[in-house]
């Protein structure tokens, strides 16, 4: 989409339409000519797993509504009639659950290859940062689906939850009863839960044209970080790439697959198949896997306030990693010290994940999870805010190779013309 | 709320290592009983289901209802497999609260509700009309609904297991037994309200099985996980076909890469 348009359309048709709607140019120019760095790995396909992700989603939940009833004391039923009575009911509906975990797996995926290498440094900023704001959104979609099959993790979790905008001083309890909709978390909270689930995942869809839409300027970073240079750096995106990322789109199916089939239950937890229940609150109540993170570290501060703000700044935090990274390099494999904080920060994140999942006064070796919460939080924010402005500005990287060519193909790629 | 967490979580701490120090009621691990319908390929035994049913009607059904099970399930593939014929009969065994007769009665002249007998559509019936009779009869405790309680508890069917074998030991000592319930450690807190289910022939088998205690709660178990995961046997299958469409594909896939790439790295 940068530089001139090699459409040339084929048939007579394909002009007439090309010359009042350039679509067929549009889609030739994206997904078949598009000039791809010829060196992305494996780590480069989750984009279009991600997209893979959300297209299931998005079938089976529109499936799933179709049966499902936004009523507090019909909800829990319907899912269960759902499972039971519709035709291959079970399969949508353990696909939509697993669907959700192994979106946020991609997601998780697709953000760490991105830090690692430095594909959000110019001129990627805003590809990152509208890539931040699709996390945003999958979080609050996925939030309010669990609310959906209303079971005792639904109801408890929406409880929880919305109750942290109560944190806010003199409004908050205000913005929690506007939210319910009621004095607590009920029926009319189920329902406009229900109504912003079908909304956003295609709000999540525009942003996500938006997102390739800026991709698509500068075109992919890759493992070296370094710029295309000539045209001998790429191969068209048709058929490298689409037959290499269908390759391994189905391998991530078949991961997909042994969940839904052999483990359906494997994300969820047992306590949402006992109807919601408003008078017994739950032992432990935990969010899904992929907010116990933010969830140890809203825990680890003893005040609720100050614990909300932290857990908002640790997504907000994301929003300034292109100005917080001052290095000249952008691929970490280039970067030995970065490399090592790197890891240690993915370290820290499932570490932050565990203390998440276990009970509030659990210990490991004696040591207080909440202190362990607590200094892999402090890790998380110095990461960022310390580590990476000054890392940039001390390190010394290891040599650049020439070019994305002579890297590949060796002593054999001929010399930029 | 957050606070009121955390303080709770506070007491509930110490609280959990003050008694520790005298007694720990956490529940203990389930036992490791082994089922056919485990793993990859495991399927329902069909007599465990049919003998299972028979311990679930003729003992738990007493106390705990099944509302998500109607009776055409006990004659559908992957179930029980009884023949229609046989559901039906069992569905007519089951009385269930009758709608209001031409007079718009719904009781008959000595006031007790009219009922009818249940049909194949209909649900398993419930043994009370309400959580407060349910309450009322069971010194406060509520029977959980058993049609989804094997995926509602951590630990599944072994844990289901456990509860039911889990009767009869002599508490250890320091441990008191609260009035009106009953020493169970696979139990959190190990004092459970219901009363043990289960004695060696409470139910007598008509294909000759030995109805002890062990037998009738792994059979009742295999009943229940079947109640909670009714389309197993169908998902493992249709499983196993995707999973070989999806190999086979991404072999054809991977030649298709080797090929296209051949010349580009
Ligand atoms: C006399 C009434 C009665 C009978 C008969 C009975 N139960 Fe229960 N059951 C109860 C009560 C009451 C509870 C609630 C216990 C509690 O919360 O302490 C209960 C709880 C349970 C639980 C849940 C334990 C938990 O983790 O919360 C299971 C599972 C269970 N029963 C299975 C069965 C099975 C299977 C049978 C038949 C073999 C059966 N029960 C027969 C009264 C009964
Ligand atoms: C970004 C995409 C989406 C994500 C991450 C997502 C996530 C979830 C999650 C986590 C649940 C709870 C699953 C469970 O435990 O049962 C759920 C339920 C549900 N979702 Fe979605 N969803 C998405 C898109 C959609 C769309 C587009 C629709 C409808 C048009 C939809 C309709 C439903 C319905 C009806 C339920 C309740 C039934 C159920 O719980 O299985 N979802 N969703």
């Amino acid at each position: 989409m940068s530089g001139p348009s090699t459409y040339t359309p084929k048939s007579g048709i394909e002009k007439w339409i090309d010359q009042r709607l350039p679509l067929p140019r549009l889609m030739h120019d994206t997904m078949q000519t598009f000039p791809t760095p010829r060196n992305l790995n494996i780590w480069y396909t989750f984009g279009g797993i991600l997209t893979f992700c959300l297209a299931i989603q998005i079938v089976t939940g529109v499936v799933l509504a179709m049966h499902y009833v936004a009523n507090a004391g019909l909800a829990f039923d319907s899912v269960e009639s759902i499972m039971r009575d519709v035709n291959y009911g079970w399969l949508i509906r353990y696909m939509h659950a697993n669907g959700a975990s192994m979106f946020f797996l991609a997601v998780y995926i697709h953000m760490f290859r991105g830090l690692y290498y430095g594909s959000y440094k110019a001129p990627r900023e805003l590809i990152w940062i509208i890539g931040v704001l699709i996390y945003l959104l999958m979080m609050a979609t996925a939030f309010f689906g669990y609310v959906l099959p209303w079971g005792q993790m639904s109801f408890w979790g929406a409880t929880v939850i919305t109750n942290l905008f109560s944190a806010i001083p003199v409004i908050g309890t205000h913005i929690a009863t506007w939210l319910w909709g009621d004095f607590a978390v009920g029926d009319a909270t189920l329902n406009r839960f229900f109504s912003l689930h079908y909304l956003l995942p295609f709000i999540i869809a525009a942003v996500v044209g938006l997102h390739i839409w800026a991709l698509h300027v500068p075109g992919n970073n890759n493992p070296l970080g370094i710029d295309v240079k000539t045209p001998q750096d790429t191969v068209p995106f048709h058929p490298y790439y689409t037959v290499k990322d269908a390759f391994y789109l189905v391998l991530f199916v078949i991961l997909f697959a042994v969940f839904v089939f052999y483990a359906p239950n494997f994300f969820g937890n047992p306590d949402n198949y006992q109807p919601a229940n408003p008078l017994v609150t739950p032992p432990d109540i935990v969010p899904e896997w992929y907010l116990l993170p933010f969830y140890a570290m809203l825990r680890s501060i003893p005040n609720k306030l100050m614990g909300v703000i932290v857990m908002g700044g640790a997504i907000v935090t994301l929003v300034f990693i292109p100005w917080l990274d001052t290095s000249r390099v952008r691929s970490c494999s280039f970067r030995p010290m970065m490399k090592q904080f790197f890891w240690a920060f993915a370290v820290v994140c499932v570490l932050l994940g565990y203390c998440g999942s276990q009970p509030v006064d659990a210990a490991i070796a004696g040591v207080p999870l909440v202190w362990v919460a607590r200094l892999a939080t402090l890790y998380y924010f110095g990461f960022f805010w310390l580590i990476m402005p000054i890392i940039g500005l001390i390190e010394t990287p290891k040599k650049l190779p020439a070019s994305i060519a002579q890297s590949v193909l060796g002593a054999s790629a001929a010399p930029a013309e | 709320m957050y606070l009121k967490t955390l303080s709770l979580g506070l007491v509930v701490g110490l609280l959990a290592s003050t008694s520790a120090m005298a007694l720990d009621t956490k529940r203990l691990e389930p036992k490791d009983e082994k089922f056919s319908f485990e793993g990859p390929f495991g399927t329902y035994d069909r007599g465990s289901l049919q003998r299972g049913y028979q311990v679930y009607k003729e003992v738990c059904a007493a106390c705990h209802s099944a509302n998500h099970l109607a009776f055409h399930d006990l004659a559908e593939a992957g179930g029980p497999e009884f023949t229609e014929a046989q559901a039906r009969a069992l569905a007519t065994a089951g009385k269930l609260p009758a709608d209001p007769n031409d007079k718009g009665e719904t009781t008959d002249d000595k006031g007790a509700p009219l009922m009818r007998s249940a049909t194949l559509a209909d649900h398993f019936p419930s043994p009370f009309p309400n959580e407060q009779a349910a309450r009322a009869n069971n010194g406060g405790a509520l029977p959980p609904d058993l049609s989804m309680v094997v995926k509602a508890r951590e630990g599944g069917p072994q844990y289901v297991y456990s509860i039911l074998t889990g009767f009869g030991g002599t508490p250890p000592h320091g441990f008191k037994v609260t009035d009106g319930k009953y020493y169970n450690p696979y139990f959190e807190g190990w004092n459970i309200s219901m009363p043990p289910p289960l004695k060696a022939n409470t139910v007598s088998y008509s294909d000759g099985t030995k109805a002890t205690v062990e037998q009738e709660a792994h059979d009742v178990v295999t009943f229940l996980t079947w109640a909670s995961e009714p389309k197993m046997e169908e998902r493992k299958r249709f499983g196993f076909g995707v999973l070989a469409f999806l190999v086979l594909l991404a072999g054809v896939l991977f030649a298709a890469y080797r090929k296209v790439w051949k010349d580009a790295h």
